[in-house]
Parts: structure tokens; C-alpha cells; sequence
């Protein structure tokens, strides 16, 4: 049996680091925005948050890939929890895109901002995972279904993407294009350095949680060994990977 | 582009101060909730490990192997040292 | 390419004997439309409204009819039948959304004039080539993505809730290019012509979930 949450240690360690960092960086150090001034200080955590869930949702159905092929079940719980952690990212990017939409542009919810409404258009769509996993019973059809709607959820993040930004004019405050052209470069390093931090606490927690259900699975395989089957089923069914 | 900061001009920062604070503690606060379910979750798994313990009667040093495996199901042994 | 067939004459046929899913499809239709005439308080519509109308009319048709796609082989044993016989398995995938797509052509062949009468306000004869291209391509997608999503929630408790919550979203960027594409087809200041960059899209959103549904189609049969 191999440990829990083998270097969980050094990954919090750096995590904890590159988020201070960051802060200090972005409240001490960038420039105040030229046109959006202080609240543009929430790009710098909205947009990480953002890109990380969505990242998250694509390494979810690598990872799905990585369980449909060879049948080990690992994959489909490292997939579970790569989808379950960019959900919570997600949650916060979203709140955090409303805050800043509330501030700059009087509204909670703005429909004609692309990036906004496909993500949330995502995660409506990965929201129904949970249940999906949670409806079947059989946790070998469940880890193999789930595993479809993962990759199939996956590859269809950049599609959505694709279709809600020609379907509407381009609004969100591109502070920083893809290439990250027309940022200055303190303000570059600054959302580099925190964009780093949040890809690093994804990191983490997706250790953490694998750790955590890994003890879980151990208990309730210990406990069917020495009770005997029944002990362990009125642990009840649960959505994630078993 | 430059339309869309026209219309939303630069906020002073006694008006932009409480949005981006929000947005922080938005993200402080998720984090906290994850580590109170986390907690949960954890003290679960550490009762269920009590009993556990409980059942196997483990508390006691050695276990009598043969009165105090739970009727009716076939008894497994297991060593020690796995669930210590 | 045979196995396609027998499973789409054996679809069509039991469609032929217990008249279920069509003749509901239809009824659901012209239910919404009724619905639609008066929660929007309008007679006539048109433009983006029209095109919006009838794309949601269609969409939420089609989740009612892929609901019904696989239950005939889940509850008579079917799905073991099907992997007994020696066949390509994604034959059933693409009987499956051959049959959703008849299904679509031919709801759209009472939904689409039905539309025209009870609430189009401009005439539909004239923008009925521009629609049949739209709805061909939507129906695609519809009926790839229906099957897909119909196939996954088959085998799970609350399968009437779960094809619809998964179906509903992947099936957004379709709705988003049909209704932009029918738009300019149903405005009032004489028809144009779909715009080609929506049903381009829409062309490439079909051809991408046919792929990832022959990708992946494998796995939901598995047992």
C-alpha cells in the first residue's frame, strides 16, 4: 500500500508560497489599470480561477481517456476528482466574473459578454455529472459512463467556446488577450505568478481529495475483509468513484 | 474594445475597494467551505474507524479468535499489524 | 452497414405497429406552439423570435423522442441481443440516429407548416428552401447528440431527468447557430438566405459529435 497523499507536503508548501506571492504582487506591485483602475485587481484572481476549471475539465477527460483505455479504475477517480475540483474553481470563477461584471458595467449578469455565458453554459453541462454517477447503480457502468460523458464534456469546452463567441460580439475586458500582447509586463508577471498559484492549489487539492478517497476506499475494503459484505454496504452509495 | 471602457469608467477606490474585496474573500471563503466538508469527511472516516476497531475488538491486545468473530459470517483473519 | 439497416427497419417498423414516439412528438409540438402563443401574447411572429420559437419547439421535441430511443431494447433484452450478434457495435449508433433523424424529418413535415399557420406572420412558402437547409443540418446534430445522450442515460435510475439535463447543454452551441441561421430566413422585410457561417458550424458541430459519438459509442454497450 502505497502512502497517502505522497508529496502533498512540498506541493502545499508551494502553493502556500506562490499564492503569497501573488498577492503581494498584485496589491503592492501592478500598476493600477489605466482604464479600469483598482477592480481590475479581480482579473487576477477571476480569470485564474477560470482558466484552472476549465483546464480541469479537459484533464478530465484526458484522464477518462486514460480509464477507457486500460480499464483501471484509478483513472476514473483521478477523473472524478480532476471534474469535481475544477467544479469548485468554477463556482468561484463564475462568482467572482459576476462581482467584477456588477462593478465595471452595473450589472450582476451581462449576456453579451461570450467568455461569461459559455462558461457558464460548461458548467451547467458538468454539473450534471455528479448526478449522472450518482443515478447508476453498478460502479463498473458507472466508472465507464461517467468516463464518457467526461470526455465527451471535455471536447465539448472549446466547441461551446467557439459558437457563443461568434455568436456575440467581442466584450470581455480583454486585459489579457491569449498572447498576452497588450500587458504590461509588471502586470504579466504579476497574473503569471498568480495564475501559477491557483493552477498550484488545483494541484494540490486534487492530491489532497485523491488522498483522502483513497483512505476512504482502504476503510471500506478493510472493513468488508473482516465483517464481511454487508458491513461495508451501509456505508450507502455515493456519486464518487468506489 | 475601447468602447466598453468608455462606458465603464474607471471606479474610484472607495467604490472598487468593496468589489474587490468581495471577489477575494469569494475565493477565501470556497477554500474554507472545502476544508470544513473536508473535515467532515474526515472525522466520518476516523469514527469509522473506531468502530471498526470496535468490532474486530482491537482495543484488546489480542484478539480471541474464536468467540468474538460476529455470527453468521464466515470469520476472516486478519493480521494485525494491517489495521493497527 | 446491413446490421444498420435491419436495426433501423426493425426501429421503423415497431414505430409503424405502436405509433409512440412520432405521433407524440408532433402532439408536443403543437402543444408548444399553442403554449408559446399565448405566454408571448403574439399571433404572428417572426424574425429571430420565429426562429427562436420554432428551434426551442424543435429541440425540446427531439429530447422527447430520444428519450424513447433505446427503451424498446432495454426492457425486452435487446442491448444483449445486439452484443450476441456479430456486428460492428457503432452500427447501432448509427441506426439509432438515422431513426432520430426520420423521426425529426418527419415531425418537421406537420411541426414546420403547423408553424406557418398558427403563428408565422410572413408567408412560408418562399422560405421554405433556406429552413429545409437549417433544420437538415440541426436535425444532424439533433439527432447525433439525442442518440449519444439517450444512450448514456439509458441504464441509470432517474433516465428521464438525466437525458435532458446532459442533453440541453450539449446541444446549446446547435440552437445558438440554427436560431441565428433561421433568423434571417423568417424576417418580415422579405427572405434571405441562412447566413453560411452559421450553418458552416452547424456542419462542423455535426461532423465533431459524430466523431466523438463513433469514438465513444463502444463504451456505453460494454457489458
Amino acid at each position: 500500500m502505497t502512502s497517502y497523499g505522497r508529496g502533498l507536503r512540498g506541493l502545499s508548501v508551494a502553493t502556500i508560497a506562490t499564492i503569497t506571492v501573488a498577492l503581494a504582487l498584485v496589491f503592492f506591485y501592478a500598476p493600477l489599470d489605466a482604464n479600469q483602475g483598482f477592480i481590475q485587481k479581480i482579473f487576477y484572481i477571476h480569470v485564474p480561477l477560470a482558466i484552472v476549471a476549465l483546464c480541469g475539465f479537459v484533464v478530465g477527460g484526458l484522464l477518462a481517456i486514460a480509464h477507457l483505455r486500460t480499464g483501471d479504475r484509478k483513472w476514473d477517480l483521478r477523473s472524478y476528482v480532476a471534474i469535481h475540483m475544477a467544479l469548485i474553481f468554477g463556482v468561484g470563477g463564475l462568482i467572482t466574473g459576476s462581482i467584477w461584471a456588477k462593478a465595471s458595467w452595473g450589472h450582476w449578469w451581462v449576456w453579451s459578454d461570450p467568455t461569461l455565458v459559455s462558461f457558464l453554459i460548461v458548467m451547467l453541462l458538468f454539473a450534471t455529472y455528479q448526478p449522472l454517477r450518482f443515478s447508476i447503480e453498478d460502479p463498473e457502468r458507472q466508472a465507464r459512463y461517467a468516463s464518457v460523458f467526461a470526455i465527451v464534456a471535455g471536447a465539448f469546452v472549446p466547441l461551446n467556446f467557439i459558437a457563443v463567441r461568434m455568436a456575440q460580439g467581442v466584450v470581455h475586458p480583454r486585459v489579457l488577450t491569449l498572447t498576452g500582447g497588450r500587458l504590461p509586463g509588471s502586470m504579466g508577471l504579476t497574473f503569471a505568478v498568480s495564475l501559477l498559484g491557483i493552477a498550484l492549489l488545483y494541484a494540490t487539492l486534487w492530491n489532497y481529495e485523491i488522498a483522502a478517497k483513497r483512505a476512504r476506499m482502504q476503510l471500506r475494503r478493510l472493513r468488508r475483509a473482516a465483517l464481511g459484505d454487508d458491513a461495508a454496504g451501509a456505508l450507502g452509495r455515493s456519486a464518487a468513484p468506489s | 474594445m475601447t468602447g466598453v471602457f468608455a462606458v465603464a469608467p474607471a471606479l474610484p477606490l472607495h467604490t472598487a475597494g468593496p468589489y474587490v474585496a468581495a471577489a477575494y474573500i469569494v475565493f477565501v471563503a470556497l477554500i474554507l467551505i472545502y476544508v470544513a466538508i473536508m473535515a467532515r469527511k474526515q472525522r466520518r472516516t476516523e469514527r469509522e474507524l473506531a468502530q471498526l476497531r470496535r468490532d474486530l475488538h482491537l482495543p484488546d491486545q489480542v484478539r480471541p479468535a474464536d468467540e468474538r468473530a460476529p455470527e453468521g459470517r464466515p470469520q476472516t483473519e486478519l493480521p494485525q499489524e494491517r489495521i493497527a | 452497414m446491413r446490421a444498420t439497416f435491419a436495426v433501423l427497419a426493425k426501429d421503423l417498423r415497431l414505430e409503424l405497429r405502436t405509433f409512440e414516439t412520432l405521433p407524440a412528438m408532433v402532439l408536443f409540438s403543437l402543444s408548444t406552439f399553442v403554449i408559446f402563443h399565448f405566454a408571448l401574447g403574439r399571433s404572428a411572429v417572426g424574425g429571430q423570435l420565429a426562429a427562436g420559437i420554432l428551434t426551442v419547439t424543435l429541440l425540446f421535441a427531439a429530447l422527447l423522442g430520444a428519450g424513447r430511443l433505446f427503451v424498446a431494447e432495454r426492457e425486452q433484452g435487446g442491448f444483449d441481443a445486439f452484443l450476441l450478434a456479430p456486428v460492428d457495435r457503432t452500427s447501432l449508433l448509427a441506426a439509432k440516429a438515422a431513426a432520430m433523424f426520420l423521426f425529426l424529418a418527419l415531425l418537421e413535415v406537420v411541426a414546420v407548416p403547423a408553424f406557418g399557420v398558427l403563428l408565422l406572420g410572413p408567408a412560408l412558402g418562399p422560405r421554405l428552401p433556406g429552413l429545409i437547409a437549417v433544420l437538415a443540418l440541426a436535425d444532424l446534430a439533433l439527432a447525433v447528440i439525442g442518440t449519444l445522450v439517450s444512450a448514456i442515460a439509458i441504464h441509470t435510475r432517474a433516465r428521464d431527468m438525466i437525458s435532458p439535463i446532459i442533453g440541453l447543454p450539449l446541444l446549446l452551441p446547435a440552437l445558438i447557430a440554427s436560431a441565428r441561421a433561421a433568423a434571417p430566413v423568417f424576417s418580415v422585410h422579405g427572405s434571405g438566405a441562412p447566413p453560411g457561417k452559421w450553418l458552416l458550424i452547424l456542419a462542423l458541430y455535426d461532423v465533431v459529435f459524430a466523431l466523438i459519438a463513433y469514438a465513444v459509442f463502444d463504451f456505453l454497450l460494454e457489458d
